[in-house]
């Protein structure tokens, strides 16, 4: 009986944990669709009537959908060559023994631990020098090189890659690119799709270098949109409508997360274990 | 001849390896290797993220080091990150014992887990507006239900207001977003451990507890540890939060809340002394490295 009634307490703590959780999106949902001046006297969970006036002001003040294409403008190729580049990568680093293969993993691991803000102004920097300010390049390409992802892939394929099988198709005459193309990638696409979708939620969230790098306000990107919430005094006396350019904002994550919650957890356990 | 064949293949596939590397290696030496280097040169100079870059020796770093708003900044960095790692660690290690115990047996794990790693995946930017909305002291939800639910008498609480209360606020709003990042790492740690040793302590008859301080902890220690050093390299360089719910560089009220990373920021990026942004962030390195070695040393020398 005790054990039952502690069983239930623990569950109950848990649900609670998970409603904290909650509790701020479905706040923000509801205030989202009140005016300012209902949420200004009192709370409830009750949804408003205001949702299409706090859209005309949102879209008043800025395109949310504009901000939403140019995320989805950087993020898509990012993830993509974050994914194709590093598997190709981890693919080189395993299968093929030359020389600086050693030096190259070192390296990759080192700078893992190397922490973002070393390398900040030195970036914006060589942007400046590049002339590629307010371009979109300097936040896709570096994805290419993802030592993170790179690292993570080895791991996965040193695990599930067999030797016979690349040996197999060798003999079968088939071409070192097409081994990769038709055979490595398959073999290595549920560790490429737990990486890509790490890659593409940070990407989509990303704020310091967009906020750094762009200047003009038609090629920001979602985060710097709503951050530049801020400047604009007019819309922050209109609560509701923050609230519902918040939830824009968050809504395709809650999307994302809704259908690929599994390997979202998934590759945080694995960086836990591989480490 | 077969041999000799053999060999020449062998020096193509090689040449196939360098190809399938040559990609990254370029893009990382441009966008990785130099821009972290380039920060260190820039760290000896006077430069202004423009014109001619004077070298000035060690100047900057003397400026950092005698500068009493560099050290007020680490002390509320450090301030605000340990009040977080522990509520967040914390909290972490509890949910592990709970859905690690061999007696409770709680279930939905999947589910649970989801939940709590929610308000990773939210945008700092929109978490940051979001609580900003919230805690606001005039009109916010938070000081709404507080009042009607009898809990808050007289003045509302300027929660952001306050030297007080807005690092707490920054250090919990930090641990609700990202506990369940540590908690996933620490349970798919007890996962990584072998069942046999558990079966073994049934068989001993070992208690729970001792179960876990003798079994679960020691090898959790790896993952402890990756844990420890990734949450402190992330703690020191907070950033967003602290930014966009403080008034940008200012860290409003009075400065409480200025990370160091925002007082790099303010000079890289506002004022234009980039040589002395570069000696702080490579100061800032320096102090990682030492606490980070410390930790290693720390938690290795527990398992002897």
């Amino acid at each position: 009986m005790a054990f039952k009634v502690k069983k239930t307490i623990l569950y109950v703590a848990l649900t609670i944990l998970a409603v904290t959780c909650l509790f701020p999106f479905l706040l923000m949902m509801v205030n989202a669709t009140r005016t300012g001046s209902d949420i200004v006297k009192s709370f409830t969970l009750i949804p408003g009537k205001a949702l299409a006036d706090n859209w005309t002001t949102v879209s008043g003040y800025f395109n949310l959908f504009r901000g939403m294409a140019n995320s989805l403008l950087i993020a898509i190729p990012a993830t993509i060559f974050s994914s194709y580049f590093s598997a190709l990568t981890a693919y080189g680093l395993v299968v093929y023994k030359f020389k600086g293969n050693k030096a190259i993993s070192l390296i990759i691991v080192i700078f893992m631990m190397i922490p973002g803000q070393l390398s900040l102004l030195g970036f914006y920097d060589l942007v400046t020098s590049l002339n590629m300010i307010d371009s979109y390049i300097p936040l896709i390409l570096p994805s290419v090189a993802s030592a993170g992802t790179v690292f993570f892939l080895r791991q996965y394929l040193e695990s599930s890659l067999q030797p016979a099988l690349l040996e197999a198709a060798r003999i079968d005459g088939a071409g070192e690119a097409r081994i990769f193309h038709k055979i490595v990638l398959p073999l290595m696409s549920p560790g490429i799709a737990t990486m890509a979708i790490g890659a593409f939620i940070g990407n989509w969230n990303n704020y310091l270098i967009p906020l750094i790098l762009l200047n003009s306000p038609d090629k920001f990107t979602l985060p710097v949109m709503i951050a530049s919430l801020n400047s604009s005094t007019d819309i922050t006396a209109n609560q509701g409508a923050i609230y519902l350019a918040v939830a824009i904002s968050v809504l395709p994550i809650l999307i994302v997360f809704a259908f690929c919650s599994k390997y979202i957890i998934s590759s945080i356990s694995a960086g836990g274990v591989k480490e | 001849m077969a041999s000799q064949s053999g060999r020449k293949k062998k020096r193509d596939l090689n040449k196939t390896g360098y190809i399938c590397v040559a990609p990254f290696v370029i893009i990382f030496l441009i966008f990785n290797v130099y821009p972290v280097l380039r920060t260190l040169y820039l760290s000896f100079t006077d430069y202004k993220g423009f014109g001619e870059a004077a070298f000035t020796g060690l100047q900057n770093y003397v400026r950092v080091i005698t500068d009493k708003f560099f050290w007020r900044d680490l002390w509320n960095t450090v301030k605000i990150w340990s009040v977080n790692i522990v509520l967040q660690l914390g909290l972490a290690f509890l949910l592990t014992i709970i859905f690690s115990d061999i007696k409770y047996k709680v279930k939905g794990l999947g589910i649970y887990r989801a939940l709590y790693y929610l308000p990773n995946l939210i945008a700092a930017t929109s978490v940051a507006f979001l609580f900003k909305t919230l805690l606001d002291w005039r009109y916010g939800t938070v000081n709404q239900i507080l009042s009607s639910a009898g809990l808050a008498k007289g003045e509302p609480i300027n929660w952001l207001g306050s030297t007080v209360t807005a690092p707490f606020v920054i250090s919990v709003i930090g641990a609700w977003m990202w506990f369940g990042n540590s908690f996933i790492m620490l349970m798919a740690g007890v996962q990584g451990i072998s069942k046999d040793y558990f079966e073994a302590a049934a068989i001993d008859g070992a208690g729970r507890w001792k179960v876990f301080t003798k079994i679960t902890l020691p090898l959790l220690k790896p993952i402890m540890l990756y844990v420890g050093i990734t949450s402190l390299i992330g703690g020191l360089q907070m950033f967003d939060l602290p930014f966009l719910m403080c008034g940008g560089t200012i860290g409003n009220p009075s400065g409480s809340t200025q990370t160091v990373v925002m007082y790099l920021y303010k000079f890289g990026f506002e004022t234009n002394q980039v040589g002395f942004a570069s000696a702080i962030a490579y100061f800032l390195f320096m102090i990682i490295l030492v606490v980070s070695a410390v930790q290693f040393k720390l938690l290795n020398s527990k398992k002897d």
